[in-house]
């Protein structure tokens, strides 16, 4: 079931006419808040090119946007990391 | 079948001993076959014209005598490259780094190739090929290309993150700002406040094994690689994508692999040997020499740092600003960012911000080097909080544990920390004899702390059982650590049986779903989950077919210790099914029994290590040796102690090296002066101690062992280490590393002549 939620955006991920800081979202998947955001914020695109991975709780999901996010959790979108 | 990746605690039976490593009698006896040991028939030989200059229009190129050259099977320039990457500049922008298109961005880019039947016909070859340039004005340092002033390398970069946008092109690709609280609030409150400007030198990941492949394209549009890589599924993608072939018809192998740390997750002379190949219609093998590596391939940014930091005189940091400016070569990259998000990531500071500034240059094009942009970001910040405990008169361990990161702390990049290591880390670097051992003159003691995220990503992975109960365990992701052991490892903790039952091998491209990088410190965690997922469908397998054979429901059967056990009334008197009893029967049962398993292994467990550096310095020459070091990490759970121990010393002497002598050199004619590892010197064994290790083991809530990668978070710790541990000998604070003889001679003089 889609829950009501709130999702805080890294600094880097700010666009003149994107989400800003913060957005209230219903949904119950990642999958849901990058399609919310896109749906509301056309130049969200942008961002999903560069990376985008989510934070759940302070574990970071890079890739799987099928994960379920609990009601209450902290959700928060930073930009997606590669490594050496 | 789903499965859940959640931790659960348990006693281990193969998981945390040691083993050996099934590919180790190959490496030892020289039978291990890398990158340039595959040969085809009719191979010819590859090489590569790179450019002189750092930066040049290229007027022509013209190769028509080199093609008449006898011998000579295909030459290839960008015209054979043609850009089919439809708009991806990120795509383009490696397309452009493979073979340069119009200009030549740094010294070494490659400008042409030839394909010839031996090497000195390929050698003549290349230098019949006649390139006319015109030299552009051009700009190898951080600071200096960040200057209105300086030449501008690519029109089309506006700076991103500045608001309003600039209007003019810069060598500044992107401005990031990360932080939160109020930090002139915070410098408000603090006692004491340090300023200070650090400069780091660009380093190579310096691998023993230069890039090699052996490329092989037929008309039919089917093609072969046999390459030296960190993830072969994605060099498949990005060379089917550059050449125009399709991914399911280009077969890509990965060789071993002699080092690659973040240097060979990308794709440099392996499309341009798909292209000779494809021209010449006949295999193509490109071996790059030790010149060609450092020239032309990815090495770590050059930075430069200003930190400030205040505190209270009871140790707390009540404010902390970095501005972080990171060059990425040619090509704009996020490297200054990643520095900004890992730069204050151990500590908790209610008011902190980074602020970071990508830039271009006429260097290479940089690629990831173990925890990329971390080391550097972690020299600066390390270092300023060793002046600021001296300035407040508290030790430096006492001022890190006294600000030390929890679960519950606000990250510098915004999210809210689970449970992880740090704090354990530093307070067993509290309690370590190390810290108790008495110093001679000359010596000094440095400690320092360090972050990495770590990542998981897409794996696949396939087991399979033969009829006489061994197991092949086939993985996609490259083993670069020891990995195949730790996957065997694991593989029999879940059926039951002897690691020495289980072979673990890499799988070329058509055998396996996809399989992203080993990197991030990826590999034992995704390639871990996905083992114990198959190995868990196996061992569905395996019941049902014990339940045939005993004609019972499978729902009676459980699988303990390597056999099946029937429960339930009636079953009591049924004799356990071994595995290999079990795969004995298996053609007359259903056939082969195998487990299979496909993820997306995400909540990778972030790094956090703390290291202890003794080092001595010759007063006389400036000349540091490292007398003892002591590497603390959360490993989250070690599979094979053995391997995760590797990764730890590899990692603290590559730092190291970084700290004390390796530094790409450029003249004023901005090229590299020193590309061989005569002049670019690397730590050899006997540069240093046997370095200790101890293992912390936090287990990762999103792993079902806890596992936490472990490849990379050593790299950062050792620059600030070994700087605090000069200033500790000497008294001489550094700033700019390498701490070479001569810098650190200088900062002695120097001192000395100011009284």
């Amino acid at each position: 079931m889609k829950g009501h939620m709130r999702v805080s955006l890294s600094s880097t991920l700010q666009l003149a006419d994107g989400p800003g800081r913060t957005v209230e979202v219903q949904a119950e998947t990642i999958a849901e808040v990058m399609a919310s955001l896109t749906d509301r914020y056309p130049s969200f695109q942008q961002l999903l090119d560069r990376g985008v991975a989510v934070s759940i709780d302070g574990q970071i999901f890079r890739d799987d946007w099928t994960q379920r996010i609990p009601l209450g959790a902290e959700v928060f979108l930073i930009p997606r990391i590669e490594g050496g | 079948m789903g499965h859940d990746q959640k931790y659960v605690d348990k006693k281990y039976e193969v998981v945390g001993e040691r083993f050996n490593r099934p590919d180790g009698i190959d490496k030892v006896t020289g039978k291990a076959r890398y990158g340039a040991d595959a040969s085809a028939p009719g191979q010819l030989v590859g090489r590569v014209l790179r450019s002189p200059h750092a930066h040049a229009q290229i007027l022509k190129i013209n190769t028509a005598k080199a093609e008449k050259l006898p011998g000579v099977k295909s030459v290839v320039t960008f015209e054979d490259m043609p850009d089919l990457t439809g708009g991806d500049q990120g795509l383009a922008d490696i397309l452009e780094n493979c073979m340069a298109r119009g200009r030549a961005l740094y010294d070494g880019h490659a400008v042409a190739a030839v394909a010839a039947v031996d090497e000195q016909t390929a050698a003549q070859a290349l230098k019949l090929i006649d390139v006319k340039y015109k030299k552009l004005p051009h700009v190898t340092d951080v600071d200096e290309a960040m200057l209105e002033s300086a030449p501008v390398i690519h029109d089309r970069i506006i700076t991103r993150g500045v608001e309003p946008a600039p209007t003019k092109p810069s060598n500044i690709s992107a401005r990031t700002q990360m932080g939160y609280g109020d930090v002139d609030a915070g410098f408000a409150e603090a006692d004491v406040i340090v300023e200070k400007t650090y400069k780091t030198e660009q380093t190579h990941q310096g691998y023993i094994e230069p890039h090699a492949c052996l490329a092989s394209v037929n008309p039919d549009g089917t093609a072969e690689l046999w390459v030296t890589t960190q993830g072969h599924f994605v060099f498949r993608n990005v060379c089917a994508s550059l050449l125009g072939l399709d991914i399911a018809k280009l077969k890509v192998t990965s060789s071993e692999i002699g080092g690659g740390f973040g240097g060979k997750t990308h794709v440099w002379g392996e499309p341009v040997a798909l292209a000779l190949s494809r021209k010449a219609n006949r295999p193509v093998k490109l071996v790059m020499g030790r010149d060609e590596v450092f020239r032309g391939t990815g090495p770590t940014s050059s930075t430069s740092i200003d930190v400030k930091m205040g505190a209270k005189k009871d140790g707390t940091i009540t404010a902390a600003v970095a501005e972080l400016r990171y060059q990425g070569g040619a090509f704009p990259g996020n490297w200054a960012m990643l520095a900004c998000m890992t730069a204050f990531a151990c500590y908790d500071i209610k008011n902190n911000k980074s602020i970071g500034w990508d830039v271009v240059v006429n260097r290479p094009k940089v690629a990831a080097y173990r925890a990329p942009s971390a080391p550097m970001a972690a020299f600066a910040v390390e270092s300023t909080i060793d002046v600021l405990a001296r300035e407040i008169g508290m030790a430096p361990i006492d001022v890190r544990l006294k600000n030390v990161a929890r679960e519950g702390t606000v990250a510098p990049y915004g999210p809210t920390y689970g449970p992880i290591g740090i704090e354990h880390t530093l307070k067993a670097v509290k309690d370590h004899p190390h810290m108790r051992a008495k110093l001679k003159k000359n010596q000094g003691r440095g400690v320092a702390c360090g972050f990495w995220f770590n990542i998981g990503g897409q794996t696949c992975t396939d087991l399979n059982i033969g009829v006489d109960g061994t197991v092949n365990l086939t993985l996609g992701t490259v083993d670069v650590g020891g990995s195949r052991s730790s996957m065997a490892m694991i593989a029999a903790e879940e059926l039951g049986i002897p690691y020495e039952q289980v072979r673990a091998n890499i799988a070329d491209t058509t055998s396996l779903g996809h399989n992203d990088m080993t990197e991030g410190s990826r590999g034992t965690f995704s390639s871990g989950m996905a083992t114990i997922f198959a190995a868990r469908d196996a061992i569905g397998v395996l019941k049902e077919r014990a339940a045939k054979m005993w004609g019972v429901p499978v729902d009676d059967v459980v699988w303990e210790k390597g056999q099946a056990v029937a429960t339930g009334k009636g079953h009591g008197n049924l004799p356990p099914l071994s595995l290999k009893e079990i795969a004995a029967k298996s053609g007359r049962t259903g056939g082969p029994i195998a487990g299979h398993n496909e993820v997306v292994a995400d909540g990778a467990g972030m790094g956090f290590a703390s290291h202890i550096c003794d080092v001595e310095v010759d007063p006389e020459t400036g000349r540091s040796t490292i007398v003892r070091y002591t590497v603390v990490q959360d490993a989250g759970k070690a599979i094979n102690p053995d391997y995760v121990e590797g990764q730890f010393q590899g990692g603290a002497t590559q730092g190291i090296g970084w700290a004390l002598n390796e530094e790409y050199i450029y003249g004023d004619d901005g090229r590299l002066q020193n590309p061989g590892f005569l002049d670019y010197r690397i730590p050899v064994c006997s540069d240093l101690p046997f370095i200790d290790t101890k293992i912390l083991e936090v287990p990762n809530p999103l792993h079902p062992y806890g596992i936490r990668g472990v490849g990379e978070t050593s790299i950062v710790p050792p620059l600030a280490a070994v700087g605090n541990a000069i200033a500790n000998a000497t008294g001489v604070r550094m700033t700019h590393a390498p701490m070479s003889p001569p810098r650190v001679l200088a900062a002695i003089d120097e001192r000395a002549h100011a009284g």
